[in-house]
């Protein structure tokens, strides 16, 4: 069969994640669950100020979303690596960055695409304005595949080393930072009434960007694992 | 035409750098010595403010040494990971602590600067995350490469990640330009006259020249260091005369 782009390839490991996280409904709630809860736990330790929950409500959803990807990332690679899938794979005659997009588009729907869709719930106990809910969950929307996408580089980079769960919090924090800055500053933006779309459109120029070039370096890191 | 190959073979490598070594960490003195007389002895006392700027003749240097590194640190992995050759990682690991210590030295005295001119020791200003990023990244650098037992594959680990993060060295550079910041813009310039008097102008570009034949002193012993420890087995390290003692 005539794959050379991978396209196949690609929608194939999406739906085969899809399918064994769904076998495994408890592991793929988890990450969901700890941002549900990290974010309950800023109003009980700050006070419940209306004012200034409604100031930290971008910011702590924002961080709660991004630990919560950043949790989940060790996963992504861990068990194929583990039982030799991983192996397989770059063995194949499809392309390795094709599967690498799949898995990584596989992982967001599962943890990006619901933290996005539950972050305006959360920021109605953080009385944020309903106009800034759409917008949050837009800039989550987008940002949450640059999370996914530079994450699964720290995710290959760390792939079987010892602690590799907090080194990869500490390669891939710092690089997590523009995203943040840009994701909070466009609802910060859009409560404040200048708009949001100069922000979302940098956080799109990101995804782009982290899009083409991401892949690039994963695959990368998962030969020199590999080898 | 200069066969390059040879020189990057550690065996030609380690005696060409014991003998560079000296050079450099000489250079370096005399450079940091006439820097430092100029910048404290005949420079004027600004007229705004005062004697306290006389820290730029530290900060302006470290600051553009820790991005400097952070990019020939990123050149020799992105020569490790094409020619695959051995010597490339090394360079790399070497220069990465001395551009941490760079890195934070800039945001150290960066704040000691900060403090009586601004008022505060920190803000949350565009240049000064993008450097605390920057020390980030280098500490990333040395954790992932001390994390993984195996040379090779650590070397060319570090160079993905350090791949990676040479994306933040323009943003630090421009970041003065790009957002309207509390800190100031480039007092120097290649394409214009700098906006400063010559005597300080001239004991800046000292002490940035001292830093840079330091950092290439430090780094060519941290090498030396690394060939021993990583070619151990190979029979010529115990030819050499220091070896031997």
């Amino acid at each position: 069969m005539n794959d050379s782009l991978g396209l196949y390839a690609c929608c194939r490991i999406a739906q085969r994640d899809l399918k064994l996280a769904m076998r495994r409904k408890s592991d793929a709630a988890t990450p969901l669950l700890f941002f549900v809860i990290v974010a309950t736990l800023f109003p009980l330790g700050i006070g419940t100020e209306a004012d200034t929950l409604r100031t930290i409500a971008p910011g702590v959803l924002w961080v709660a979303a991004l630990l919560a990807t950043m949790l989940s990332l060790p996963k992504l690679f861990e068990d194929d690596y583990a039982d030799g899938t991983l192996e397989q794979l770059a063995l194949s005659s499809a392309p390795l960055s094709a599967f690498v997009v799949g898995k990584i588009a596989a992982h967001w729907l599962l943890t990006g695409l619901p933290v996005a869709v539950l972050a305006p719930l959360l920021a109605l106990q953080f009385h944020l304005p309903s106009s800034s809910l759409l917008v949050l969950s837009a800039t989550l929307m987008i940002g949450t595949p640059v999370l996914g996408l530079i994450g699964a580089i720290g995710a290959s980079l760390t792939l079987g080393i010892r602690g590799g769960g907090i080194l990869l919090a500490l390669l891939v924090l710092p690089l997590y930072v523009p995203v943040l800055i840009f994701g909070t500053g466009a609802v910060d933006a859009a409560a404040a009434g200048l708009g949001a779309t100069a922000n979302l459109s940098l956080l799109g120029a990101m995804l782009v960007i982290g899009f083409f070039f991401a892949p690039w370096a994963i695959t990368a890191a998962l030969r020199i694992a590999l080898e | 035409m200069i066969d390059w190959f040879k020189y990057s073979s550690p065996k030609t490598f380690y005696p060409i750098a014991g003998k560079a070594i000296p050079w450099f960490a000489a250079i370096a003195t005399v450079l940091a010595v006439a820097g430092m007389y100029v910048g404290f002895f005949m420079a004027p006392t600004d007229a705004q403010q005062g004697e306290g700027y006389r820290i730029i003749f530290l900060h302006v240097p470290v600051s553009w040494m820790s991005m400097f590194i952070y990019v020939i640190m990123a050149f020799w992995a992105a020569i490790g990971l094409i020619f695959n050759s051995r010597l490339s990682g090394m360079m790399a690991s070497a220069l990465a602590p001395t551009g941490a210590i760079f890195t934070f030295l800039s945001l150290w005295t960066g704040a000691l600067w900060g403090k009586p001119m601004w008022g505060i020791w920190w803000v949350w200003d565009a240049r000064l995350t993008s450097e605390l990023i920057l020390l980030f990244l280098y500490l990333g650098f040395m954790a992932l490469q001390s994390a993984i037992d195996d040379v090779r594959r650590a070397d060319k680990a570090g160079a993905v990640l350090a791949l990676v993060g040479v994306v933040n060295i323009p943003v630090i550079y421009f970041s003065v330009q790009w957002w309207n910041t509390l800190h100031q813009g480039a007092s120097v310039s290649l394409t214009r006259a700098p906006s400063m008097a010559t005597i300080m102008l001239v004991g800046m570009l000292l002490m940035a020249l001292a830093a840079w034949m330091y950092t290439a002193a430090i780094s060519l012993m941290r090498v030396r260091c690394l060939i021993l420890e990583r070619e151990h087995h190979a029979a010529w390290i115990h030819e050499l005369k220091e070896i031997k003692q």
